[in-house]
């Protein structure tokens, strides 16, 4: 096991460095640069060279590559174009709103999803089983950022119970610790400051998880009728289980793994969904940030949040891998 | 067990959910704008940048700025007239090179120092001094649009500084001496970036040590978390993770104080989220409302502000993309081609004006009597043809995903002066182009278009600031070199006298328009929205809104 996960993890570097190099040269062949979004209506050609040679642009890129890598090095990651401010700052200010947002969504999407497919499959044909297909097949298809529109007018510029936009109220003054706000709060016994930013979460929360929910519905049932249709399970009935047995530890338990596999998939997902949701919520986390820095070609942001996204990623898979051998002991063996 | 788990934790999730209702709901209605209070949240567009104005250039630095820090002259309430400031008078002597400014006496920085002559001149050299990493053209952009270049400069394409020296006479008498004379000043002094800083602050928190490398530039502690100036509010906290700035009231204020204890700056980037988050409460007002919200949000009882227009939106024609561009009558005929009128009654918000010069009227310098250009197809048409351009075909560019607030909706702008030039005779290819970087680059230092949409918003009152921007030298947007234009540019730049300056501007206006390189099209009134309750905020077409005069209303 050990070796295993050393072995995911050393094949990061060799990932990571083939990744910063076609990010990097992908980047500035992009048409225009962080001048033009700096300087607007006002860039003469001469301000527009002044700033590029000011920040180092115009050297060719394998030096400013080597620079780049230089720095990472040292786990530097540079200054925004945009806002001045160093990458890493920004990132770890960031981050952590977008992952209690994913959590959210997540907690929703496996906390609703999983019975509802497995009660789905269950009593296939029947009323819930329709609703959860066709409401699955609705939750597929609409698109993210109008049903938080159309949640935050309901649930918040009319009926006033969630707030409309941000992670917190502002006039709480809360202390900053984590930055996860939630755990903030708890962290200082601030328990308005963490009950807020629960709030907060709630409706963006919602939106981001329909996609998830749906998928996750789908694939449960899915996978619990395939399972259900087993030999182990009749077996198990033949030799007289309780059906709370059967259904647990048979056939729950063994229809589990392609919904783990897709929930390690969907994390991903979630991420570029968050561009969107934290948009219409005003939701500082990095979807958004990472849009606003495409457009103002803000290459420092760019490349270290990819990086440090890509990371991410790598070790949420590796997780959702580790934990396939504590659902299926077969994957151990292996 | 095990299958019951999950139901489990939905039930707990839902008892978690409604326990938090009711301590969040009872935090809302206390914050909520609707009731008397002395706290207001208003919602912005973007982050700020830094809060040093001098190293600012975009407005949500600026907005802050405005209300901590104060410059020796500002603009008048509401409009664009220079008028007192942390300076009570200013005269120019018999050269119009050394102003004397009389500054006002009992003012205190924030830190509790006193504010003086020594303290002007402290800036002044902090500015003019300016070594490495703070001569960057990003970093001190106004500095460099308004005095060109510092003592010593270190990029060759710098120009000579016209800030020469500062000399504090006594305790509230303060001599700034320039190396020419400019039109620029005094007005451009009422720029955020020639904010009066305490130069205790200043020193203690290392202001000018503008650090990292040339591309990663780092600013000091100072510009992040210490801004100390003279105005009516103080800074208190920037919680970036939350997205909020947060100032409160100076009670040391030298005029009237504050009505409001604390205002929070929260950023919003969506529009249509900064107007869900004022109807349901969240914040107290918003900037950058768009135009067809407007009538909705005054029915609906908010206090919608028009600022004055302090805008322009021409149509730009490049006579280097396309040689029939540089024969006068072609452009003559596109300029009677298009409907300026229907598309200001249209398409822009209430209390849009079709330009008849390249800056609205509330500057100095305007003139009623140049050439102007009435819709007239017929003409138009006659106009080609004498020309030998009655198959003209012309690229025309414009932006998509962006409002600007000269130009709110570029598509629908776009399809009505389009479908004008086609009744003309003129075949239009359209090429949409994403704002940032496609357009502006194609637009600013492309010679592939044709047409295009651009505008400005001024910085301050002076028309050197709208149509010396566009026509002063030769310049890849328009590319004609009319050197005759250019030295008439330079005449009223340096003319000392403001009577006479005004009247060099009026002659500039009317050359302009004979020569017409491009049509202006209109000037459009930005609004800007507060609660229902929230009154004393006078819209400024600088967008120098008091924020210090904001109070609920019983």
């Amino acid at each position: 096991m050990f070796r295993f996960i050393v072995r995911r993890l050393l094949q990061l570097i060799p990932t990571l460095f083939g990744l910063s190099l076609l990010l990097f040269i992908w980047l500035r062949r992009l048409p225009g640069g962080p001048e033009t979004a700096i300087l607007g209506e006002r860039g003469t050609p001469e301000m527009r060279a002044a700033i590029r040679r000011s920040m180092g642009l115009d050297e060719p890129i394998l030096v400013q590559y080597g620079r780049f890598v230089r720095r990472l090095a040292r786990l530097d990651l540079g200054t925004s174009s945009s806002t001045k401010r160093p990458v890493i700052e920004e990132f770890l200010e960031r981050f952590p709103g977008t992952v209690e947002l994913t959590i959210t969504a997540l907690v929703i999407a496996i906390g609703v999803g999983i019975p509802l497919g497995y009660l789905a499959a269950r009593r296939r044909g029947r009323l819930l089983d329709h609703f959860s297909v066709g409401g699955s097949l609705i939750g597929i298809c609409i698109p993210i950022f109008f049903l938080a529109y159309v949640l935050k007018a309901i649930f918040s510029e009319n009926l006033g119970w969630f707030p409309s936009s941000g992670r917190q109220d502002p006039t709480l003054d809360a202390t900053r610790i984590t930055n996860f706000f939630v755990l903030d709060g708890l962290m200082t016994r601030e328990w308005d400051a963490a009950a807020d930013a629960l709030w907060h979460l709630v409706l963006p929360g919602l939106a981001l998880a329909t996609i998830p929910l749906a998928i996750i519905v789908r694939i449960t049932r899915a996978s619990v009728l395939e399972v259900l249709n087993e030999d182990f399970v009749r077996t198990a009935e033949a030799k007289g289980l309780t059906e709370r047995t059967v259904r647990g530890r048979h056939v729950l338990r063994n229809s589990l793994l392609p919904v783990v596999t897709s929930i390690g998939l969907l994390t991903g997902g979630l991420l570029s969904g968050a561009v969107l949701t934290e948009t219409v919520f005003a939701f500082t986390g990095i979807g958004a940030f990472i849009y606003e820095a495409i457009n103002h070609r803000d290459y420092p942001v760019l490349m270290g949040f990819i990086m440090i996204i890509s990371v991410v990623y790598v070790l949420v898979n590796l997780l959702v891998d580790l934990s396939y051998s504590l659902i299926d002991p077969r994957v151990r063996v292996r | 067990m095990r299958a019951s788990r999950p139901k489990v934790a939905v039930a707990a999730v839902a008892v978690a959910a409604l326990a938090v209702s009711g301590c969040a709901e009872s935090d809302r209605d206390d914050s909520s704008g609707d009731s008397n209070n002395d706290t207001l949240v208003f919602g912005v567009a973007g982050d700020p940048k830094v809060l040093d104005p001098s190293f600012a250039s975009d407005g949500e630095s600026l907005r802050v700025s405005r209300q901590i820090f104060e410059t020796l002259v500002r603009p008048e309430e509401g409009g664009t007239k220079v008028s007192p400031g942390l300076a009570e008078s200013w005269t120019p002597d018999a050269a119009g090179t050394t102003w004397t400014f009389k500054l006002r006496s009992g003012v205190k920085f924030h830190d509790g120092t006193d504010f003086d002559a020594e303290a002007v001149c402290v800036n002044f050299n902090r500015w003019y001094n300016a070594t490495g990493l703070m001569q960057s053209p990003d970093v001190t952009a106004y500095w460099q649009d308004v005095m060109g270049g510092f003592a010593q400069n270190e990029d060759e394409a710098l120009q000579e500084s016209l800030f020469k020296s500062c000399t504090a006479k006594d305790a509230t008498t303060v001599d700034l001496a320039f190396t020419r004379v400019s039109s620029k000043i005094p007005a451009a002094l009422m720029l955020p970036s020639f904010s009066i800083h305490s130069p205790t602050a200043l020193e203690e928190y290392d202001a000018s040590n503008v650090g990292g490398t040339a591309e990663d530039v780092k600013y000091p502690e100072y510009a992040t978390a210490h801004p100390t100036g003279t105005g009516p509010f103080k800074f208190k906290s920037w919680d970036i993770a939350n997205k909020s700035l947060t100032i409160e009231r100076n009670d040391d204020y030298w005029g009237d104080k504050a009505k409001l204890k604390t205002l929070i700056f929260k950023t919003i980037s969506d529009e249509n989220a900064r107007k869900q988050a004022l109807r349901s409460g969240d914040i107290q007002g918003y900037d950058l409302v768009g135009p067809a919200d407007v009538e909705p949000l005054k029915s609906e009882g908010f206090n919608v502000l028009t600022r004055p227009a302090f805008n322009i939106l021409y149509l730009g024609m490049n006579q280097k993309g396309n040689p029939k561009l540089a024969d006068l009558k072609v452009r003559q005929a596109i300029a009677h081609a298009i409907n300026r009128q229907a598309l200001v009654d249209s398409k822009l918000p209430p209390g849009g004006k079709v330009a008849m010069n390249f800056f609205p009227d509330t500057v100095e310098g305007w003139n009623g009597d140049v050439t102007t250009y009435d819709y007239d197809v017929d003409k138009a048409k006659q106009l080609l043809a004498e020309a030998g351009a009655a198959d003209l075909t012309l690229r025309f560019h414009y932006p998509t995903e962006v409002t600007r607030p000269y130009m709110p909706n570029p598509k629908d702008l776009f399809e009505l002066v389009s479908a004008d030039l086609q009744a003309a005779g003129i075949t239009v290819e359209p090429i949409p182009l994403k704002w940032s970087p496609d357009y502006l680059n194609a637009t600013t230092s492309g010679s592939e278009h044709d047409l295009h949409f651009l505008g400005w918003t001024g910085d301050y009152g002076d028309g050197y600031n709208f149509i010396g921007t566009f026509f002063d030298r030769q310049k890849d947007e328009w590319g004609f070199n009319n050197p005759e234009l250019f030295a008439q540019f330079k005449d009223a730049d340096t003319t000392a006298d403001p009577a006479s300056r005004v009247e060099k501007y009026k002659g500039l206006n009317k050359t302009i328009m004979d020569f017409l390189p491009g049509v202006p099209i209109s000037h459009s009134p930005p609004a800007i929205v507060f609660g229902k309750d929230v009154t004393g905020i006078k819209a400024s077409p600088l967008t120098d809104e008091r924020y210090a005069n904001a109070e609920f209303k019983s």
